[in-house]
């Protein structure tokens, strides 16, 4: 018999369970890694927004602007803006 | 400055304390000087994987409460002069560690010794916390099985948001994937998830394999690491997470199977 498993295992070996094992895996790690570091979905449009308003007053590139949106300890969440201003804006002034 | 290495999963049963003492033991073996911490207060074990349970008098909890001093609860280890093990007690309460003595302990031993090896507790508990929360390096010690993958991938996001780096945004904990119970047999039929699966699902870098062995029972049942059975593959490959520790590049071994000649293949040998 185990001659003849030797043919027909080539066969068999399509989806094995190790990779129905992985394709599991990487669903519900990406799901749980999702759900941890968890942005509100308005978070790009907010920051799109915040962008806007910036640029009709200062020079900002996407470079110089960060946002972000951090869980404290408890109930506290901080809003972080992050901008960088150019020293040829200062002169101006 | 020394390097205070976590010995970590989430999940348990697979293979923390042994690995702790391979670990701990072959970097004493290369000269340096360690102490490894059993961290699993109430469920004591690496004393026995250390073959130390007999000389245990005082432990982690009778020093965090000023009962010993370090000196008096740390066991030095008979086989290599520059290791030494502290012991988790037995039968207090498991709260009885904080981060603030917890700390003080560290660096009093940090002023000794080259590495602190911390044998974590399984799950994701404040003694597991407690394990990680001082720790440069982490070693995530899994096995190729759905269960304990995700529970690594949990861990892994602990590390990054509850340790004392995360904390004090400093640098991040060094990651270091340790695969242990793989059979490489088993990965070549389909059965088992291979290194690069693994790899793959966790995206931290590899440190070691270590093949399921029947070495590893061995050594327990004699209180001898199996990193000191340099016959068997799992003390070459935990030999092998030494040097890689040490910064050495070492080609990765054990991950094929070892070829069957055609007859035992095809009379099923």
């Amino acid at each position: 018999m185990a001659l003849l498993d030797y043919f027909l295992r080539k066969k068999e070996k399509q989806v094995t369970t190790a990779s129905k094992a992985k394709e599991r895996l990487q669903i519900i790690v990406a799901h749980e890694r999702n759900s941890r570091n968890k942005q509100p979905d308005y978070l790009p449009q907010l920051t799109e927004d915040i962008l806007q308003v910036l640029r009709k007053y200062i020079q900002v590139s996407d470079e110089t602007f960060s946002i972000n949106l951090d869980k404290k300890d408890g109930d506290l969440n901080v809003l972080e803006l992050n901008i960088e201003l150019h020293d040829e804006l200062n002169k101006d002034n | 400055m020394a390097r205070i290495i976590v010995v970590t999963s989430g999940k348990g049963g697979v293979g923390k304390t042994t690995s702790s003492a391979a670990i701990g033991l072959g970097l004493a073996l290369k000269g340096h000087k360690v102490v490894l911490i059993d961290f699993d207060i109430g469920l004591r074990n690496l004393d026995l994987i250390m073959g130390c349970e007999r000389r245990v008098v005082y432990d982690f909890v009778n020093v965090i409460n000023g009962e010993a001093t370090l000196n008096q609860a740390l066991i030095k280890d008979k086989r290599v002069s520059s290791l030494s093990i502290l012991p988790a007690s037995q039968t207090r309460d498991k709260d009885a560690l904080n981060k603030e003595s917890v700390g003080k302990v560290l660096e009093e031993l940090g002023k000794t010794f080259d590495f602190i090896v911390c044998d974590s507790p399984a799950g994701i508990e404040a003694g597991a916390m407690m394990a990680l929360y001082y720790a440069d390096e982490a070693i995530v010690t899994t096995n190729p099985e759905v269960s304990s993958v995700r529970d690594s991938d949990r861990i892994l996001g602990m590390l990054a948001s509850r340790s004392r780096r995360a904390e004090l945004n400093l640098e991040p904990i060094k990651e270091h994937l340790l695969l242990t119970r793989y059979s490489p047999k088993r990965v070549e039929e389909g059965e088992m998830l291979s290194v690069e699966d693994v790899k793959d699902i966790l995206s931290i870098p590899l440190l070691g394999v270590i093949p399921e062995s029947q070495a590893v029972l061995k050594a327990s049942n004699a209180g001898e690491p199996v990193i000191l059975d340099t016959e068997s593959d799992a003390g070459q490959a935990y030999q092998d997470v030494i040097d890689r520790l040490l910064g050495e590049t070492v080609e990765f071994r054990f991950l094929v199977a070892e070829k069957k000649g055609i007859f035992s293949r095809m009379f099923g040998g």
